[in-house]
């Protein structure tokens, strides 16, 4: 039995959504389990299941067309899968929240800021509406914006503006897992360094475990303990931080950060990886990676299991059961 | 405080206006002429309903016969004339504004209430339960209007409540229909994901996060329906099945006018100009809000 405090315990998460031009494979068995106060970076390409992922753990997939199968789902000890949707709505916005990607369509045009706030407190407190309002001005206040703002409508905010007001939506019941589904792509440059900065702190400050979803490396190495990538609906490679940038195992992990400039050496050529994700219709038999990978051989395409490297870092790869197996990237 | 260090500063702030939506809205309404024609109508003619209610005396100015003057032409004394009973028809006319008003606008809260709150449930669940609401809105939109309401008033007798609940029902289905169509845009919006991520329920998204932004064709369809409604209202009068005889109804007033529309026609003409303008300032005013609430045009 695991010992570790965890606040979210997922095993063999599957999602599929069954339409009339097949069955779309979004997940695919994939484990996670992050402990409290952690902050976790789900890294993958887009179509790799991050953001189904998300909706999964919220238990938000559309049904149909979408099935969803999990040997197990706690959160914080409590068994997600068992929950009815009268329980889910208690759950949801108290326990487990989310981040959007995009500040523009996430919130409401035609309620005020303060009102959007107020709602998730007055759902999930046993306050009056008045105490809820009076803790959403407090809450815009900690995200850095003047309460006498809460009586403005979102048009009437700056992008970065709108996300802080997401965030201070989806912390104002300070849940214990936060979902912050690529809560930055959205924003230009030095707006991202604000909120970045901002939600570091906010988690310290509630000790909100994180799952940051993203396809930037560099935002995971800012915020983030540990790392996940994420591969045709699967976990390719997990470990912490160290594990993953330092010690990279995986050669789709590899390939990811070859397909990144390198600060040192400015005139290196950047050797993306070829080809493209396989269609989630249509996933390659054993490791999905295997068509691309450069170290292919005929042991990728049986079925794949992860391999422990050690406590903390796990790879999804077959060649490690291959004598002296190394990739290129630790060689050097 | 967490966020003192990214405080924005008083300039900063100050180039967002206060702007409230319903000051945006009547902005972009002034703008049009027809649409403020539509409004100074529909004021006038409120105004005139109400200034009668006081003026005239129910039994000694609007339904009490005096056959001395009957059918006298339009003069200073009796401005519109009189009809085959000696009634002043300026007097049941403007008297008669209340009765057309009252059924075109509790008629329209009836299907608008319903319908909308059907097409609303249909558009935000979809599938199943929307085919069946759709489906059976269809069958009833298939039955003329008309023939609809002299059914349901054949059926639970005439009086002006069930004149206001045949119409009534004969226009849920527009509604449902403009509300669910309304809906499907705002269901996937990304604000509806974000409020079930924050736990709140199905019933509360419908009506306080899809409603208020699906609001614009509802309430065009209102002042259309208003329209819609006086006239059906005048219809089923003008056939005998709206508000008993002898109150001033206008479509009664046409119809018992009509005996002697080769002669007297100022007994139908004055009536029937009545309808039109109360719907056509309606209908103009619906016209200017579908403009002024349709984002596209803002400037």
């Amino acid at each position: 039995m695991d010992k570790r405090d965890l606040v979210l315990d997922v095993k063999n998460l599957v999602v599929r959504y069954e339409t009339e031009d097949g069955i779309v494979k979004a997940v695919n068995g994939l484990n996670l389990q992050i402990e409290r106060g952690k902050a976790i970076g789900l890294v993958g390409e887009t179509g790799a299941g991050k953001t189904t992922t998300a909706l999964s753990l919220l238990r938000l997939i559309p049904k149909p067309p979408g099935v969803e199968e999990c040997d197990h789902m706690f959160l914080d000890g409590l068994d997600m899968l068992s929950l009815s949707v009268k329980e889910l709505e208690k759950v949801r916005g108290k326990d487990i929240s989310m981040i959007f990607q995009d500040p523009m369509t996430a919130l409401n045009p035609v309620l005020t800021v303060g009102d959007q706030i107020a709602e998730s407190i007055f759902l999930h407190e046993d306050v009056s509406y008045a105490e809820a309002r009076k803790r959403a001005i407090e809450m815009l206040e900690v995200v850095g914006i003047p309460g006498e703002r809460a009586n403005e409508y979102p048009h009437q905010f700056s992008g970065g503006m709108k996300q802080r007001v997401v965030i201070a939506i989806a912390l104002a019941c300070h849940p214990k897992l936060l979902i912050a589904d690529e809560p930055t792509t959205a924003l230009d440059v030095t707006i991202q360094a604000q909120v970045l900065d901002l939600m570091k702190n906010l988690r310290k400050h509630y000790k909100t475990s994180l799952i940051m979803i993203t396809h930037d490396l560099g935002i995971v190495a800012e915020i983030c303990d540990e790392v996940a990538v994420m591969y045709s609906g699967n976990i390719v490679e997990r470990g912490t931080l160290e594990d993953v940038f330092n010690k990279t195992k995986h050669p789709y992990t590899e390939g990811l950060f070859n397909s990144l400039p390198n600060i040192n050496d400015r005139k290196a050529m950047l050797t993306p990886i070829k080809g493209l994700m396989p269609d989630p219709t249509n996933i390659p038999v054993g490791c999905p990676f295997h068509p691309r990978c450069p170290y292919m051989g005929e042991d990728c395409k049986q079925p794949q299991w992860e391999r422990a490297i050690s406590d903390t870092h796990f790879v999804r790869c077959s060649a490690y059961d291959r004598t002296g197996f190394r990739i290129e990237r630790e060689e050097r | 405080m967490v966020g003192e260090k990214w405080k924005y500063s008083a300039d900063e702030l100050k180039e967002y206006k206060k702007r409230s939506m319903a000051k945006e809205v009547w902005r972009n309404y002034k703008k049009s002429p027809s649409a403020m024609l539509g409004l100074v109508i529909l004021v006038v003619i409120i105004t005139l309903a109400i200034v009668a209610q006081v003026i005239f005396d129910y039994d000694e100015d609007i339904v009490q016969q005096n056959i001395m003057n009957r059918l006298q032409k339009p003069s200073a004394e009796h401005i519109f004339g009189t009809d085959q009973y000696g009634r002043d028809i300026f007097a049941r006319i403007l008297y008669g504004a209340k009765y057309s008003l009252s059924v075109g606008i509790v008629s329209v809260a009836i299907s608008c209430f319903i319908g909308s709150t059907l097409g609303l449930i249909a558009g935000y669940y979809g599938g199943r339960l929307e085919n069946i609401i759709l489906r059976t809105c269809e069958v009833f939109v298939g039955i003329p209007s008309v023939l609809l309401g002299i059914a349901i008033m054949a059926a639970f007798g005439q009086s002006i409540v069930v004149l206001m609940l045949a119409i009534g029902l004969v226009y849920v289905p527009m509604f449902a229909r403009t509300a669910r169509a309304a809906v499907l845009p705002v269901r996937d919006q990304e604000y509806i994901e974000a409020a079930k991520v924050s736990g709140v329920s199905d019933f509360r998204i419908i009506f306080t996060h899809v409603l208020p932004n699906s609001m614009s064709p509802i309430i065009v369809q209102v002042t259309m329906g208003v329209a819609n409604g006086i006239l059906t209202a005048s219809q089923l009068s003008f056939l005998g099945l709206g508000i008993p005889v002898p109150a001033p109804e206008w479509g009664a007033m046409l119809s018992s006018g009509r005996e002697f529309i080769r002669d007297y026609s100022y007994l139908t003409f004055f009536p029937g100009l009545a309808i039109m303008i109360t719907v056509l300032a309606f209908n103009l005013m619906g016209d200017g809000l579908r403009d002024a609430l349709d984002p596209k045009l803002k400037q």
